[in-house]
């Protein structure tokens, strides 16, 4: 497993982790543009490739989360040209979903950023990741999530209010 | 047990300046599962590739990461190398250090430690792949070139000439393209029909070709090998069968003020024209917005109007009936080569455009653009190749030329260069001069682009012994002032302003993709830069294919770009297409789904999102014979691998093969940092 985590980093200053869901078409190989063409960014970023966002399972983002990132990036394809034809379409209408669920859950929904990212677009990915990192910088480590995991099963306040509403209603 | 070999690529100095290599070659080593790991200075070089088959030998690997450049770059050469020590290629994946990692970082702390993160990930990922056999497909030996300009035509000649039929589809009624409307071309003053017409009758009576003009790609169904192109051929109220080009019905047509096209706007046409003498193939079309007939009926008159082209047919060759027609052609690689169009300056401008309003939105007369220049200097031209003022007929004394017009200027929307316009300025330059042995010829430049072989010899011609003046500066205003038009702009030479009385100006407006460029690039999901020029699958070594496999791109509709150059492109074009048409299969990564049938509940959501329709529906028999379940079933022919199935599968019984559930999991579970 790797370093010190969230808290340390240079000068004790929180430095977000963000894992990236991308699609080898287009944001992959954007992000090969950006390091063509040598534009620095974030080093905050960790890319998993995938052949399409039509193959993101919500669940992965979810994974992330309870894993330690504290922010995640999806991106694709812009709407129209996937190179799948459609799989970028079924992406969008999945995460418009998710992104409600995962608000209602209590995942800020500052912590996740949904992009269309094209394959001349190094420019654009670079200012995605900043824009990322920047902001969950501000939101701060996703300790809320791990407190989630770590509780046994039984314990906590979330537990007692739902036998405090079973009581209620047995009344 | 996995034992997983690591090879970290110093890439001489691109990784190994900000990423510490032998660091990260040494964390992997620790990393559960790897039982080898070094670092070296050039990983794909022939020794790097030795390196790691002498590992995959001696340590008995069972995977292979190589943490290096992009997997877009070197992926199959390493799997290449996999494959020669006996491994099975997909146990080999890349982690992308270089483009991901050393080039976009500078702190090598920082840089060094996202490395190790990267290479851990795939190294976690790689203990799940699995050894998978390539696919083979039939290809279906033909193919189509979508535009019939001289990129076109050289890209169809060429495979033609390779013994593999060629479906030409052209838009406009006859091939060309634009150099048919050339006068002549840089640097040897060529005519340009002179040269170009030849090829093109070469294009129509090649056994080969089957050209198809008037004609527009519909829709594209497929992938490589196995294209379905329906194409709409329009109505050209003529039936090609019969018409023998004779021309009467041109001549009988009562409509003569129609703008022509092909002259830019500067001559006319008749309603049922071919757009140029030598226009091949030889056969009109109607123009049905603008014919009597046509338009008559549009209007909901009952009567018969007009109709003289049909009296005149002597073969009876005129039909009013005819209708569009679509038809499918199945072919196994499609070349894309639909050229450019210049840009307008009018105030009408698409998104992310704009107009110049300085030069007076294209409405001073006698400000005309190159190809209009080109149409004047024709000798088949609306003017018999005289420069003439298309205000008054009068032959213009002085001629400003401006370059870069909506070129190289970000406010305008375009930050390129065009390329060809500092070299047809000058040949502009010249040919008026030619012409109006008195006349003045003054050109605004920024810069003068003339690379290529004979260019830069060409524009000094065109000073020395053509006494062109070449001015420095740019152009800040152009307006008409009584009979004359007024280009103010600056000399940075001389330091002044100029004020120049000019009779005509020619502006050398920027090269841009064809309309309807991006619904096309769709059709064939190819993708397209902002200005939407087809982008090349590698800027420097794969300029010719696009990403989507089959499809190839030739010419300026990829970048601006001149003859020579489009020509060499056509023919690098043929060249992968004769490629791939020499096996008698091709062969296909394994990327493709598979349904666990014992899982699997039938609902069929996955063969609802295929975009592929790679999937059916499957009866499961018991041994008895009947039918007790249905369940899906993927074609792994037709599948591309996109994984939407998997996503959407509700009992999760779909993996799609090198992105597996538990591949992409175990990558996620790497770059955790909480145990």
């Amino acid at each position: 497993m790797s370093d010190g985590g969230n808290g340390g980093g240079k000068g004790g200053e929180f430095e977000p982790r963000i894992t990236a869901f991308v699609c080898n078409w287009c944001t992959y190989t954007g992000a090969d543009l950006a390091g063509t063409s040598r534009l620095h960014m974030a080093s905050n970023v960790r890319i998993i490739r995938l052949p399409c966002t039509g193959r993101i399972d919500p669940l992965f983002i979810v994974k992330a989360f309870e894993r330690g990132a504290d922010g995640v990036i999806v991106s694709g394809c812009h709407p129209a040209d996937c190179h799948y034809t459609a799989g970028n379409y079924h992406a969008r209408r999945r995460f418009a979903l998710f992104r409600e669920l995962a608000s209602f859950i209590g995942i800020d929904p500052g912590r996740m950023t949904f992009s269309w990212v094209s394959a001349s677009e190094g420019a654009k990915w670079r200012d995605v990741v900043d824009d990322t990192v920047a902001r969950v910088r501000a939101l701060g480590p996703f300790e809320a999530y791990r407190r989630l995991v770590d509780q046994p099963a039984g314990t906590g306040e979330s537990y007692a209010s739902i036998e405090g509403l079973f009581e209620e209603a047995a009344r | 047990m996995a034992r997983v070999g690591v090879f970290v690529c110093h890439c001489g100095e691109n990784i190994a300046r900000t990423v510490d290599c032998a660091a990260v070659a040494e964390a992997l080593a620790d990393h559960p599962g790897v039982a080898h790991a070094e670092d070296y200075k050039y990983m794909c070089s022939d020794p790097g590739q030795a390196l790691i088959k002498r590992a995959i030998i001696d340590k008995r690997l069972t995977g292979v990461v190589v943490a290096a450049c992009s997997p877009h770059m070197h992926e199959k050469t390493f799997r290449r190398a996999a494959s020669q020590a006996g491994l099975n290629p997909f146990l080999c994946e890349m982690a992308n250090i270089r483009e991901h990692c050393s080039w976009i970082h500078e702190d090598r702390e920082a840089a060094t430690a996202k490395a190790t993160d990267i290479a851990r990930t795939i190294a976690e990922k790689v203990k799940h792949n699995v050894p998978l056999e390539t696919i083979h497909i039939p290809v279906t030996k033909r193919a189509m070139v979508i535009g019939g300009g001289i990129a076109g035509i050289q890209a169809a000649l060429d495979i033609a000439d390779g013994g593999h039929e060629v479906v030409l589809v052209e838009k406009d009624a006859s091939i060309g393209g634009h150099m048919a409307q050339l006068s002549e071309t840089f640097p040897t003053l060529d005519c340009s029909q002179c040269i170009l017409t030849p090829r093109m009758v070469e294009a129509y009576q090649h056994p080969n070709i089957k050209l198809m003009t008037w004609s527009e790609v519909d829709s594209v169904d497929g992938y490589i090998g196995n294209f379905k192109v329906t194409v709409r051929k329009k109505a050209r109220s003529v039936d090609a069968d019969v018409c023998n080009g004779c021309g009467d019905c041109m001549a009988a047509c009562p409509n003569r003020r129609t703008p022509s096209e092909f002259d830019a706007g500067l001559g006319t046409r008749s309603a049922i024209y071919v757009p140029f003498p030598q226009a091949v193939p030889n056969t009109p079309v109607i123009d049905r917005a603008n014919c009597g007939r046509f338009k008559a009926i549009a209007k909901g008159i009952k009567k018969e109007v007009c109709g003289k082209c049909a009296t005149a047919c002597l073969k009876g060759a005129i039909d009013f009936t005819q209708q569009d027609e679509l038809v499918t052609e199945e072919v196994g690689a499609i070349v894309v080569a639909t050229g450019y169009q210049l840009y307008s300056i009018g105030r009408e401008q698409p998104e992310g455009l704009k107009g110049y309003g300085e030069y007076g939105y294209g409405e001073v007369p006698d400000v005309i653009d190159g190809l209009q220049f080109e149409r004047l200097a024709s000798a088949s031209g609306p003017t018999a190749g005289e420069i003439r003022r298309p205000s008054d007929g009068k032959a213009p004394q002085t001629i400003v030329f401006v370059h870069c017009v909506g070129s190289r200027d970000p406010e305008k929307g375009m930050s390129y260069c065009s390329k060809i316009c500092c070299m047809y300025n000058a040949k502009h330059a010249m040919l008026y001069r030619h012409k109006v042995h008195d006349g003045r010829a003054v050109l605004f430049y920024m810069d003068v682009r003339a690379a290529g072989k004979g260019y830069d010899e060409f524009t000094r011609r065109a000073v020395e012994q053509d006494g062109a003046e070449y001015l420095r500066g740019r152009v800040s205003r152009i307006y008409r002032d009584g009979d004359v038009v007024k280009v103010v702009g600056y000399d940075t030479l001389g330091h002044e302003p100029v004020e120049i009385d000019a009779d005509m100006v020619v502006l050398a407006t920027a090269m841009r993709p064809q309309p309807g460029i991006k619904e096309l690039a769709q059709t064939l999901s190819v993708s397209y830069d902002e200005h939407g020029f087809i982008n090349e699958a590698h800027p420097k070594l794969r300029p010719v294919e696009t990403n989507t496999a089959g499809v190839f791109v030739a010419g300026a509709c990829q970048a601006p770009r001149d003859i020579p150059d489009s020509v060499a492109m056509a023919s690098a074009t043929a060249a992968k297409v004769l490629a791939l048409f020499s096996n008698a299969e091709l062969e296909r990564e394994p990327a493709v789904a598979a349904v666990n049938e014992a899982t699997c509940i039938g609902c069929l959501t996955c063969e609802r999102v295929c975009p592929y329709g790679a999937v059916e529906a499957k009866e499961i028999r018991d041994r008895a014979g009947n039918v007790v379940r249905m369940v899906a079933s993927i074609n792994p022919g037709v599948c591309q691998g996109c994984g939407t199935c998997q996503a959407v599968c509700l009992s999760k019984s779909i993996e799609l093969a090198t992105f597996t559930d538990e591949q992409i999991h175990s990558e996620i579970e790497a770059l955790a940092f909480w145990p």
